[in-house]
């Protein structure tokens, strides 16, 4: 039995991700992610990608390796906790009376 | 009373060369699409090619204005034979391995940013209005074709020997470009044009920064073909030509 062609360096450039700045004062939103041989060269690429129509002022590239993410296993002890807790909203607080400027 | 100032004309066969140039810079290199390294390039040099197309549609239009026989862009583009033509034959060249692709859009797009950068005070208001919008994509292409040379140049010994040998193939080809004839000098004096050998030296310098840093060796300049202003092209032109005049001439005004 042979295994699963062996992938070709030559045409695995690495995974980056890829951050546009719609306009000033906004912050960097992700946009998506492409392949690339290096920073230089994924600046170009996100810039054909992912701003043709106008989209961006501003381009970040961020080798996907480099990120470091939550995992899918993780979601409960996490994010649930946040779930039930009303008191972490401003809204669950009534206001005193006479209160301004609030 | 003094006579009104006039604004010299500018002769129809300058845009109309100028569009030329692009229009088969574009027609060549969109002959990677679909079939770049990477789907990524492919879409970057799509792009290239559709910019390179705008300029050459603006071009071919005003220079069917200024004619003022009625031939629009299309007409140009799709209807004129092999030596009506009049680009350099640096663009109409098979593209070869990437590194001559590379390189040719590198030397090409080189001279384009210079070009359009000083047609950008053109006494043409049309010309030097789209001029002005060309010469940031260009800055654009040159920035591309140059970070392929650089990584291809210093890059493995395969990738050095290729593109040096993509850089020495198509440098005799550049001299035509910064070659003037009759017409560049007219449209120079006027006011109109640039003449293209005020152009070189800047162009010698940047390509030879670029060469360099892609541990390249800048080519001795000999052999100059040229007569591509004049209508004379290689044979590489006619199979060209073919296919993109094909579907027009088959289906004369069709439309998507």
């Amino acid at each position: 039995m042979t295994g699963p062609p062996a992938p070709d360096a030559r045409r695995d450039w690495p995974l980056w991700e890829v951050f546009v700045r719609a306009r000033r004062g906004l912050a960097h939103t992700h946009a998506g992610s492409l392949h690339a041989p290096d920073a230089h060269l994924a600046l170009h690429h996100a810039r054909d990608l992912y701003t043709r129509r106008g989209e961006g002022v501003s381009l970040w590239v961020v080798p996907a390796a480099a990120i470091t993410a939550t995992s899918p296993d993780e979601k409960d002890p996490f994010f649930d906790p946040a779930a039930d807790k009303p008191y972490r909203h401003p809204a669950f607080f009534a206001l005193p009376e006479g209160a301004e400027h609030l | 009373m003094t006579a009104p100032r006039t604004t010299p004309a500018t002769a129809p066969a300058y845009p109309l060369r100028l569009g030329d140039d692009a229009l088969i810079a574009a027609q060549r290199l969109l002959q990677w699409c679909a079939r770049a390294p990477q789907l990524e390039e492919d879409v970057a040099l799509a792009n290239i090619c559709l910019d390179l197309l705008g300029q050459a549609r603006a071009l071919l239009t005003h220079a069917g204005e200024l004619e003022g026989r009625g031939r629009d862009e299309d007409t140009l583009a799709f209807l004129r034979t092999e030596q009506e033509f009049t680009h350099v034959q640096l663009v109409e060249l098979d593209n070869g391995d990437f590194a001559v692709s590379m390189a040719k859009l590198l030397f090409f797009t080189t001279y384009q940013e210079l070009l359009y950068g000083r047609l950008a005070a053109s006494t043409d208001p049309a010309l030097a209005a789209l001029a002005a919008k060309a010469v940031k994509e260009s800055a654009y292409h040159t920035g591309h074709a140059a970070a392929w040379t650089v990584r291809l140049g210093d890059g493995t010994e395969e990738s050095h020997h290729r593109m040096q040998h993509a850089v020495d193939t198509i440098w005799p080809y550049t001299h035509a470009l910064f070659t003037p004839d009759a017409l560049d000098r007219a449209a120079a004096a006027n006011g109109t044009g640039i003449d293209p050998a005020t152009l070189r030296p800047l162009w010698h310098e940047r390509i030879t920064r670029t060469l360099k840093e892609a541990t390249l060796t800048v080519p001795d300049d000999g052999w100059a073909p040229g007569g591509g202003r004049q209508g004379i092209h290689t044979e590489a032109f006619g199979y060209l030509l073919t296919e993109m005049q094909a579907l027009h001439r088959a289906h004369p005004g069709a439309r998507w």
